[in-house]
């Protein structure tokens, strides 16, 4: 479980996030959802700690991460990197296989070798192996860090709007990967999104931020109202019914 | 692996030929008989191939930890406030310390080309990652201020002459007993080799070295005083090359990649390679002057920079 108690975090005086308290459950799908600005990434970025905790206090399976071995922390939670223009020249395997530096420190054993080999297969990255990281279009260097990430073999993976630069095929083949990590692996990802209609077909818990507070949680088809939609992003899309399952009208 | 065998090769030959290279002809053969030829190939030519090779490669060396820990590829620790604060801090401590013991004075570079590394480090970390070339001129302009502010000094202290002698790498002064700080400049290096994957790491940026548990912040500092102790010793003891550390590691990433467990040895190799070059065509073209080793590289490595911009680059490792 990811508890997280009483964090404020400001930046340059403003307030990011205020009195943030919640716990997100172990195995399963966590969404973060919320408007632009409302604190999302900064708490993801926290919980990661890659942000220096202000106030408050996040524990990730009891591990206080302000003081647990950043090292050890490696082997219990990942978060997705970013990488933008200035990639190195890895090969992708070679980007797999620092996956497994927290475990191996750079001394690669067969067993290591064989997650690696699992993990370009999970992300079809198999015959893409030795190809140049740098000569990759966005969405397979997303795929070959997510492979990175894998094979960390981490219970929590945080992945912060993985979905921004994938087409809906892409999108929908991630999420029902990270659906798979959780029931078939028993591992807890929490996943900022953008879409809620994403939100409501893959998560199991849902987490509201607005202005820096957390504004709903729960279960994501209790929680998503067209009064929340209304409150939180003020805007009035409908929520529908279809197939038995909830999905946002974003129509005129 | 073929590469790698051949940069061994070469590079080997070019140590061989930079034994029998110079003003006083020598040949293997009389090495074997003749004392004086001998002399010569232990006073003066062995120490001037191992001061080259050494500091050849560590200065590639340097550049390609520097480009990693900055996540650009067109920096180096030369060119970028590095040399020119190892250059001010001998500079300061030859004029108010004058009777400092050479290691003293070592000291006191390595801590002055530390803090202008750090410098740097502070400034490109207030650079927006959207423009990466504001890092390389940003680099080139505080390593321009900092280069200016030693000629000033020297200017007022009557000592512009030991500028040239720090600032324009070259190899004919060295002789045994005075290229021998050198070695702890190997060292430095060598041991990074420890540290390769931290330091490919860090070229992942810092949310993926956190991620996979790396001490960024002591990483970083490592890097920075390996950089500033290397930069330090190679000023002192024959002056700057500058763009060395820029081209051979640029070269390497394009063939091999910068996975640093695998491409440092080449790079150290490369860099050792192009400046042995360098100097023995310094020796030969002009025979019997010498032309400065910086000014041949000079030539001999735009050459190569302009040749690998406009080769496609290979989508596999």
């Amino acid at each position: 479980m990811i508890s997280i108690r009483n964090i404020d975090y400001d930046i340059a005086g403003k307030a990011i996030l205020r009195d943030v308290s919640l716990d997100m459950p172990k195995h399963g799908v966590t969404a973060l959802i919320g408007p632009n600005g409302a604190g999302k990434s900064t708490l993801l970025s926290l919980i990661a700690r890659l942000l220096p905790l202000q106030h408050g206090r996040v524990t990730v399976d009891g591990h206080d991460i302000a003081t647990c071995d950043t090292a050890a922390l490696a082997r219990i939670l990942a978060i997705l990197p970013q990488i933008q223009d200035a990639a190195p020249r890895l090969s992708v395997s070679d980007l797999v296989a620092f996956g497994r530096y927290p475990h191996s420190r750079g001394r690669l054993t067969d067993q290591d070798g064989a997650i690696i080999d699992a993990a370009l297969a999970a992300f079809q990255l198999t015959d893409l192996r030795n190809r140049a990281l740098d000569t990759l279009s966005g969405g397979q260097r997303q795929n070959a860090l997510l492979a990175m990430i894998f094979a960390q073999g981490t219970d929590y993976l945080l992945l912060d709007e993985p979905l921004n630069n994938l087409d809906i095929a892409a999108s929908r083949r991630l999420m029902a990967q990270l659906r798979g990590l959780a029931d078939e692996q028993g591992r807890t990802v929490v996943i900022v999104l953008h879409d809620i209609n994403y939100a409501l077909a893959y998560a199991d818990h849902l987490v509201v931020l607005a202005e820096g507070r957390v504004a709903a949680m729960g279960n994501p088809e209790e929680v998503v109202t067209d009064d929340l939609i209304n409150r939180i992003y003020g805007t009035d899309a409908a929520v529908i019914n279809h197939n038995n399952r909830r999905i946002v009208d974003v129509g005129p | 692996m073929r590469a790698s065998l051949c940069l061994g090769g070469g590079l080997a030959a070019l140590c061989l030929l930079s034994l029998f290279v110079g003003v006083i002809p020598v040949t293997p053969i009389d090495v074997l008989h003749d004392r004086a030829a001998w002399e010569l190939l232990r006073d003066s030519r062995v120490p001037r191939t191992l001061a080259v090779v050494i500091a050849g490669g560590t200065l590639a060396v340097c550049g390609a930890l520097l480009q990693s820990m900055v996540r650009n590829r067109f920096v180096e620790p030369m060119t970028t406030g590095t040399g020119q604060g190892a250059a001010l801090g001998i500079l300061l401590t030859t004029w108010a310390l004058p009777e400092a013991g050479l290691l003293a004075k070592m000291a006191l570079a390595s801590a002055a080309a530390l803090l202008a590394s750090a410098g740097f480090l502070t400034i490109v970390q207030r650079l927006p990652p959207t423009q990466p070339l504001l890092i390389p001129l940003v680099g080139l302009i505080y390593g321009g201020v900092l280069g200016a502010a030693v000629t000033f000094i020297a200017y007022q202290g009557d000592m512009l002459q030991y500028i040239d002698v720090w600032m324009n790498g070259e190899f004919s002064g060295v002789l045994r007993g005075r290229y021998e700080l050198l070695w702890i400049a190997a060292l430095v290096a060598a041991l990074t080799y420890a540290a390769a994957d931290q330091f490919a790491i860090l070229g992942l940026g810092r949310t993926a070295s956190i991620n996979l548990g790396l001490n960024y912040q002591q990483v970083m500092i490592i890097g920075l005083l390996a950089i500033s102790i290397v930069t330090a010793l190679v000023v002192v003891t024959v002056g700057a090359i500058p763009f060395l550390g820029l081209v051979v590691p640029n070269v390497v990433a394009r063939y091999a990649g910068d996975n640093l467990r695998r491409t440092l040895p080449m790079i150290a190799g490369g860099g050792a390679a192009l400046v042995l070059l360098s100097d023995i065509l310094g020796r030969l073209l002009r025979h019997p002057f010498e032309i400065p080793v910086g000014t041949v590289m000079g030539i001999l490595g735009a050459a190569l920079f302009l040749w690998l911009l406009y080769r496609p680059k290979s989508h596999a490792l």
